[in-house]
C-alpha cells in the first residue's frame, strides 16, 4: 500500500515483473490471501458442521462411548503426531520470516516444514491401517464413521495444503516465488495446522 | 484453491493502471469458442449464468404446470407430458423446488447479477480472479448436466422433496430412486462449489478492485447486498456439505449417520440442513432488495434514504439469519423450550426486513416517479413481498406454525417470498439493465402487458393455496381423492383456479421472451446512460467492450446523488468531478 509500483509473475514469460500502482487504489491485501481467507472461513463451517454432528450423536448415545466392541483410539501416538504438525506450522512461520531477506534460508526451512507435513500424513495414514486391521470401519459403528470422516476430510485437506507447500518449495528454489502466491498458500497450511488440535481434542479425547 | 491468485494480477480487476491499455491475453479478435464459451470475461460469464438460469427456469415452469395440472385434475392426461404417475409426481415437486432455488435463483440473483455488476460499479476492467470466474460457471454448468441426467436415469429422479429429509433420501429401498436421489446430491454439491468460488471472487473484486476514491460507503447498494449475500453463502454452506457428505455416505457406502437403528439420528440432517437453508434465503432476498433499491431511486429521482441504515440492516439480517433455523422443525421433535428460542429469533429477523421495505418506501415518497417497466416491477416486489413477509409471522410463532406446518400454506408464504425475490426482483434487474447487456431497448409496452400478465395471476395462484392451507390441506400429496374431506367440490374449486392461474402466467411469459430476444436485435439503440443513472456501470459503453472502461473511472460521491439543489441536472454520476 501506497508503494509506487508491485511485482508480480507474468503469464506469458514467468519472469517477476513490475506494474505500476496508483496510490489511490487500494487493494485491503493480496486479493490471493482475502480469497484464501475466505475459503478458510467456509471450511472452518464445514468442520464445524461435521464436529457438531459427531458431539450431538456422542452424548445422545444409548451405549458407552467409544461403544464397547470398538477400538480404543491411539491417543498417545497421535499427541506425538500432532506435535509435528504443530511445529510444522512454527517452521513455516520462521520461513515466511526469512523470505524477505534471505530466500536460501527460506527455503531450507520450507523444506522442512513441508516434510513435518509429510510425515503427519504419512502417519495418520499408518495409523488408520492399524485400525482397520482391528475392526473399526465406517460401517462398523457411528462412532468408526465420524472418526474417518472427520480425520479423513483433514487428511485431504492436509494433502492438499502439502501439495501447495510443495508448489511454493519448487518455485521458490527457483526463485520465481511471489510474496503474495506464497502467502496465500501459507495461510491455507496454517489453517490445516491450527484446525487440527482441535479435532484431535474434539474426537479423540 | 491453492492456486495463487496474484500470478493474474497484471490482467486482472486489481490491474492498476488507470488508462486502458488493452492488456495482453485480453485480445480483441477471439474465435467463437473462446469469446463465449471459455472466456474470462465477467461480462460474459453473467451471460452464461443468465442464459442457464433461464433455461432451467423454463424446465422449473414446465414443472410446476405438469404437477398442478394433476393436483386440479387428478389421473387425467397432461397435455405435453401425459398421465403422471405418483413416484413421478415426487420427482417433479422436487426437482422444481430444487431447480427455481438452487439454478435459477442462485445462479441469476448472485451469479449473474452479481458478475455483470461488481466490476462494472465498482470500476475496474474484470473480477480479481478471472479464470476461477470462469471455473465457477464451468463446475454450475456440470451441476446442470449432472441434475439432468438424474431426471432420466433408471428409477427416475429424486423424489425425496428439495429437502432431502433422512431416512426417505437415505435410502434406496424407501425413495425408489437409488441413481437419482445419488446424482441429485452430486449435483447440489457441485452447485455449491460453483457458488462458493463464485463468492469468493465477488468478495475479494469488493475489497481491492474498486475505482480510486471509492470509499466502503460509496459502493452502490446491490454491490454491498451481493457481498454480504456472499459472505452469508459462504459461512452456511459448509455445515450443508458436511451433512450432504454424511448422506451420501449413508448411500453410497451403507453408513448410518442418520440411521436411528444403529446410532444415528435422522434429525441431525435438518439441522445441519437448516443450518444452510434459512441463511440461504437472505442469500437470495439480499440482492433482490439491492436490485429494487437501485431501480427504485433511479426512476423516483431521490436519494436512497438511509444508506448507511439500509447496509447495517443487511449485515443484522445476514447475522441474525444464522440464529432462525430450528423454526422449520417445530413439529420435528424439537424440546418445546428451543422453539420458544427460535420463535423469538424468527420475530426479530423480521424487524431488519421491515425496516428494508421502510426504507424503500421513504425512497419512494416526494419523489417524481416514472412508472416504467422496471418500477412496476421493483413496486411489485415490496407489495407482494410484504404478504410474503406477513404470513411469514404465523408460521414463526410455533403456536400457529404446529396447525400451519406442512400445509399449503407454507408453500404459498413461501412463494410468496419467493417469487418476488427470483422472479419479480430479476425482472426489475433484467429489464433496468437490459441496455447495458445488449446495447438496445426492451420495449416499454410488451414489457408492461408481460408485467401486468404476470402480477395478476400469480396473485389468483397462491391467495387459494393460502386458503387450501388454512382448510388443512397437506403438501406432497399426489391426489386429493382419498381424503373426504379435502376433496370437497369448493376446495377442488380452488385447485383448478391456482392451475388455470399458472398456466395463464406462464403464457404471459412467452411475451417476455419474444420481447427479450427481439429488442436483444431488433430493439432500439440504446445510449451510454439511457436512465440518467449515477453508478459507474452507465459511464460504459452499452454494451461495454471488454474491459469495460475507455478510461478508468475516478469517483468523488456516492452513488445516490440525485434532485441535488442548485444544479441543472437532476443526476449527477459518481465519476463527475465537482
Amino acid at each position: 500500500m501506497g508503494t509506487e509500483s508491485r511485482l508480480a509473475i507474468s503469464r506469458g514469460t514467468g519472469e517477476v515483473v513490475a506494474f505500476p500502482v496508483s496510490p489511490r487504489r487500494r487493494p485491503i491485501a493480496s486479493s490471493g490471501v482475502i480469497g484464501m481467507t475466505l475459503f478458510v472461513i467456509a471450511e472452518t463451517m464445514f468442520f464445524a458442521g461435521l464436529v457438531s454432528a459427531f458431539t450431538i450423536v456422542k452424548t445422545t448415545a444409548l451405549t458407552p462411548w467409544p461403544p464397547p466392541n470398538q477400538p480404543r483410539l491411539p491417543i498417545e501416538s497421535t499427541a506425538v503426531n500432532t506435535l509435528a504438525l504443530l511445529v510444522s506450522g512454527v517452521v513455516l512461520l520462521v520461513s515466511s520470516r526469512h523470505f524477505a531477506r534471505d530466500a536460501a534460508r527460506a527455503v531450507r526451512w520450507l523444506a522442512l516444514s513441508a516434510g513435518l507435513g509429510a510425515f503427519f500424513v504419512v502417519f495418520q495414514g499408518a495409523e488408520w491401517v492399524a485400525l482397520l486391521a482391528e475392526g473399526l470401519t465406517m460401517k462398523s459403528s457411528t462412532h468408526g464413521a465420524f472418526f474417518y470422516l472427520i480425520v479423513g476430510a483433514h487428511g485431504l485437506h492436509a494433502l492438499a495444503a502439502l501439495g501447495g507447500l510443495c508448489w511454493a518449495l519448487l518455485r521458490a528454489r527457483r526463485g520465481t516465488l511471489a510474496p503474495d502466491a506464497f502467502a496465500t498458500v501459507r495461510v491455507f497450511w496454517y489453517f490445516v495446522v491450527a484446525l487440527w488440535p482441535l479435532l484431535y481434542w474434539r474426537v479423540y479425547l | 484453491m491453492a492456486q495463487p491468485a496474484n500470478q493474474e494480477a497484471p490482467g486482472s480487476g486489481t490491474r492498476q493502471s488507470e488508462t486502458l491499455a488493452p492488456p495482453a491475453g485480453h485480445g480483441e479478435h477471439e474465435g467463437f469458442f473462446k469469446k463465449y464459451l471459455f472466456s474470462t470475461d465477467h461480462k460474459a460469464i453473467a451471460k452464461q449464468y443468465l442464459f442457464t438460469g433461464m433455461f432451467m427456469g423454463l424446465i422449473g415452469a414446465f414443472m410446476a404446470y405438469t404437477f398442478r395440472f394433476q393436483l386440479a385434475f387428478p389421473g387425467s392426461h397432461v397435455p405435453g407430458f401425459g398421465v403422471v404417475s405418483p413416484n413421478e409426481y415426487n420427482a417433479l415437486v422436487t426437482n422444481h423446488g430444487s431447480i427455481m432455488v438452487f439454478w435459477v435463483a442462485m445462479p441469476v440473483l448472485i451469479a449473474a447479477f452479481g458478475n455483470y455488476l461488481i466490476p462494472l460499479m465498482l470500476g475496474c476492467d474484470d473480477m480479481a480472479f478471472p479464470r476461477l470466474n470462469r471455473l465457477s460457471y464451468q463446475v454450475f454448468f456440470l451441476s446442470v448436466v449432472v441434475l439432468l441426467i438424474s431426471l432420466f436415469v433408471p428409477g427416475g429422479g429424486f423424489g425425496g422433496a428439495w429437502t432431502a429429509y433422512p431416512p426417505l433420501s437415505s435410502k434406496a429401498e424407501y425413495s425408489l430412486t437409488p441413481l437419482g436421489s445419488t446424482l441429485w446430491l452430486v449435483a447440489v454439491a457441485l452447485e455449491f462449489v460453483a457458488f462458493l468460488i463464485g463468492g469468493i471472487n465477488f468478495v475479494t473484486t469488493t475489497m481491492n478492485s474498486r475505482a480510486p476514491g471509492m470509499k466502503l460507503y460509496d459502493i452502490p447498494i446491490v454491490v454491498w447486498m451481493i457481498v454480504i449475500a456472499s459472505l452469508v453463502f459462504m459461512a452456511s454452506v459448509g455445515p450443508l456439505v458436511a451433512g450432504a457428505v454424511m448422506l451420501l455416505f449413508d448411500q453410497l457406502f451403507g453408513t448410518a449417520f442418520y440411521d436411528p437403528a444403529r446410532g444415528g439420528d435422522p434429525l441431525l440432517w435438518q439441522h445441519l440442513f437448516w443450518f444452510f437453508g434459512h441463511p440461504e434465503v437472505y442469500v437470495v432476498l439480499l440482492p433482490a432488495c439491492g436490485i429494487v433499491a437501485e431501480v427504485i431511486t433511479v426512476f423516483s429521482r431521490k436519494k436512497l434514504f438511509g444508506y448507511k441504515t439500509v447496509l447495517y440492516t443487511a449485515i443484522a439480517t445476514g447475522i441474525v439469519s444464522f440464529f432462525v433455523w430450528a423454526h422449520h422443525q417445530f413439529v420435528a421433535g424439537i424440546d418445546p423450550r428451543m422453539a420458544n428460542v427460535f420463535t423469538a429469533t424468527t420475530v426479530i429477523i423480521s424487524l431488519p426486513v421491515a425496516e428494508m421495505v421502510f426504507v424503500l418506501v421513504a425512497t419512494l415518497y416526494g419523489g417524481s416517479i416514472k412508472l416504467t417497466t422496471p418500477m412496476l416491477w421493483a413496486l411489485a416486489f415490496i407489495a407482494e413481498f410484504i404478504i410474503g413477509g406477513v404470513t411469514g409471522l404465523f408460521l414463526g410463532a410455533s403456536g400457529s406454525d404446529i396447525y400451519l406446518h406442512d400445509t399449503y400454506f407454507v408453500l404459498a408464504h413461501f412463494h410468496y417470498t419467493f417469487v418476488p425475490i427470483a422472479i419479480i426482483a430479476v425482472f426489475a434487474g433484467l429489464t433496468y439493465w437490459f441496455p447495458k447487456m445488449f446495447g438496445r431497448h426492451m420495449n416499454e409496452t410488451l414489457g408492461k402487458i408481460h408485467f401486468w400478465g404476470t402480477i395478476i395471476p400469480f396473485n389468483s395462484i397462491f391467495i387459494p393455496l393460502f386458503l387450501l392451507g388454512l382448510a388443512g390441506q397437506h403438501r406432497r400429496i399426489y391426489s386429493y381423492e382419498g381424503f373426504p374431506e379435502l376433496a370437497r367440490p369448493e376446495l377442488q374449486q380452488l385447485r383448478i383456479i391456482a392451475t388455470v392461474s399458472l398456466i395463464v402466467m406462464l403464457c404471459f411469459q412467452l411475451v417476455f421472451l419474444f420481447n427479450f430476444v427481439r429488442s436483444m436485435f431488433r430493439g432500439r439503440i440504446a445510449e451510454r446512460n439511457p436512465w440518467k443513472a449515477n453508478t459507474l456501470e452507465w459511464v460504459a459503453a452499452s454494451p461495454p467492450p471488454h474491459g469495460n472502461f475507455e478510461t478508468m473511472p475516478t469517483v468523488y460521491r456516492g452513488p445516490y446523488e440525485y434532485s441535488v439543489p442548485n444544479r441543472d441536472e437532476d443526476y449527477w454520476p459518481q465519476n463527475q468531478p465537482a
